[in-house]
């Protein structure tokens, strides 16, 4: 059972080495990081895109919309007909004063919404928003409210659901291979580090060898050597990516708030508590095995005498 | 195993055992082409040894075979009580630690200092400071470096640089201390006082086995000679080089 200080002793020669080996530690830890800051990226467009979709599905609702003429009496009975469905959550009407209120201050510059003075041309454009308490009742609930008399028109939210997941499914592809390709760089680099690194302690190797020294001793240092770029290489881009998501999702709301009445970000305490252990379990991970694996065919090399 | 490696174990106490024990070893790098054939020797307990021969005489193969480095085409090897074909990876390293080893080209860290040096070798074997720090000066004294302590290989002489190394060698109390070419850098006078101290650790109780070119040194101490020749024994026995058959 090796002792306490034998980690010590590891963990002090590991970061020695790191610092000896400053050109090739270096570029794994750049590496490392580049690979999981784009894993990062990914896992943020990823499970944002996911959380729009969700978001839009339960707050869109769907839109109903009335044949032309129908009279305020026929609107409630729709509204009751609707109201019977046990996946309704609940029914908001909008007239058409509110439908065109809305539109002028979203879409019209003041000056030409002033231009339409009295008019309003989405007169016929009242509607119910209808909000669901199981989105997966979506479709149902639209066949059968299209079913009912007085309805013009039913629009879901399926559309936007399904260019999201279309756009989800490219990126989960896209990065796969792009950090499948920058991890097997990152643990080949960190492989070169602790290869060189073994190359320049040759003869400090070969004498413990000789003197008697365990291959756990003699492994120690290069294993922490690799699991400590790992490290690094973890806790740089998740530094860089909690400020820039932070400032970024500020930044958008700030310049598109109107469209943030729609759409919202997942926090950035929610994005790190997934994105800190996966991505130090994954530097970490690659840079055992790596320099395991780099170990086990250098050691071989080295002869006692 | 044979019967010779029993017969060697349950020996009486009046006669030392055996610490190396080569039973009809042979090692051959290319098939056919002995680098060692049928070699058969013992050492033992608290005897010194030389080993002389021409290079290519089979020495090297010898110590490697010792120190298990390699593993013997035939035959077995008994070293410190293991037997060598029976020891597993994980336990080389348990079989060196008996083995203190010295060579010609000292093998010292530049980059620490004499005390460094010696405490490696106790660092390494997870030996605790306190014990460090009482037997480092101590084995220090022994080769007469007690004043040197702080300084670096590069600035000693290449006698100096030797008993440095006889100090790491020593300083885990082995059973057998192994030396290749101990004198081969050195001038006569410091060849002679690297001698005398493996005399003076023979003498604590340590087998010594010096695997030399020295003809000088070995006629002069009258210590048992075992000369290699072209993988072959073809001489042991007590004296001086001049005694062996070569």
């Amino acid at each position: 059972m090796p002792k306490i200080s034998t980690f010590f002793y590891g963990i002090g020669q590991g970061i020695k080495s790191i610092f000896r080996n400053r050109t090739f530690s270096l570029a794994s830890i750049g590496t490392m990081a580049a690979c999981l800051f784009l894993f990062g990226v990914f896992y943020i467009m990823l499970s944002n895109v996911e959380y729009i979709v969700k978001n839009a599905e339960t707050n869109v609702g769907i839109t109903v919309f009335f044949d032309e003429g129908i009279t305020d009496e026929q609107i409630e009975e729709i509204r009751a007909q609707i109201m019977t469905r046990a996946e309704v959550h609940t029914v908001e009407y909008i007239s058409a004063e509110q439908a065109w209120e809305n539109y002028k201050n979203t879409k019209l510059s003041p000056e030409l919404a002033s231009s339409f003075g009295d008019d309003n041309p989405l007169e016929d454009s009242a509607s119910f928003t209808v909000y669901l308490n199981d989105v997966a009742m979506q479709d149902s609930l639209v066949r059968f409210v299209k079913g009912l008399p007085g309805v013009r028109k039913c629009n879901d939210a399926a559309g936007i659901a399904d260019t999201l997941s279309g756009f989800n499914k490219v990126i989960t592809i896209g990065s796969a291979v792009i950090i499948t390709i920058l991890l097997f760089v990152a643990a080949f680099l960190i492989g070169m580090t602790v290869s060189t690194g073994v190359s320049v302690r040759r003869e400090e190797i070969s004498i413990m060898k000789l003197i008697g020294a365990s291959n756990f001793f003699i492994k120690i240092p290069f294993v922490v050597e690799g699991v400590l770029i790992g490290i690094i290489g973890a806790v740089i881009p998740l530094v860089i990516i909690r400020l820039a998501y932070i400032r970024i999702t500020n930044m958008l709301a700030e310049k598109f708030s109107t469209m943030f009445n729609m759409v919202s970000f997942l926090n950035v305490e929610t994005v790190m508590k997934v994105l800190i252990p996966a991505s130090l379990a994954i530097g970490i991970g690659i840079g055992f095995i790596s320099s395991r694996f780099t170990l086990r065919k250098q050691l071989r090399k080295i002869e006692v005498n | 195993m044979s019967d010779k490696f029993d017969l060697y174990r349950a020996e009486s106490e009046e006669i030392e055992p055996p610490v190396i024990l080569l039973e009809e070893v042979s090692k051959d790098y290319v098939e056919g082409q002995h680098a060692l054939k049928n070699v058969s020797l013992e050492i033992r307990k608290g005897e010194f040894v030389f080993i002389v021969g021409s290079s290519g005489s089979g020495k090297s193969t010898l110590i490697k075979l010792l120190l298990k480095e390699i593993s013997p085409t035939k035959g077995h090897i008994m070293v410190a009580g293991k037997e060598l074909s029976r020891l597993r990876e994980n336990s080389i390293c348990k079989l060196r630690r008996s083995i203190g080893i010295v060579f010609q080209d000292f093998r010292l860290l530049k980059d620490r200092t004499v005390f460094d040096n010696v405490a490696f070798a106790q660092r390494v074997l997870e030996v605790p400071n306190y014990k460090i720090r009482r037997d480092v000066p101590r084995v220090l004294s022994i080769v007469g470096l007690s004043e040197k302590l702080r300084s670096y290989p590069d600035e000693l002489s290449g006698g100096e640089q030797q008993r440095v190394a006889l100090a790491r060698a020593l300083v885990n109390n082995p059973v057998i201390l192994l030396a290749d070419e101990p004198t081969g850098n050195l001038d006569p006078r410091n060849s002679w006082e690297i001698m005398h101290l493996l005399e003076e650790i023979n003498r604590r109780g340590t087998t010594v086995v010096v695997v030399t070119h020295n003809r000088e040194i070995v006629d002069a101490m009258q210590k048992r000679v075992i000369t290699l020749n072209k993988g072959v024994i073809i001489g042991d026995q007590k004296g001086g080089y001049s005694h062996a058959k070569n």
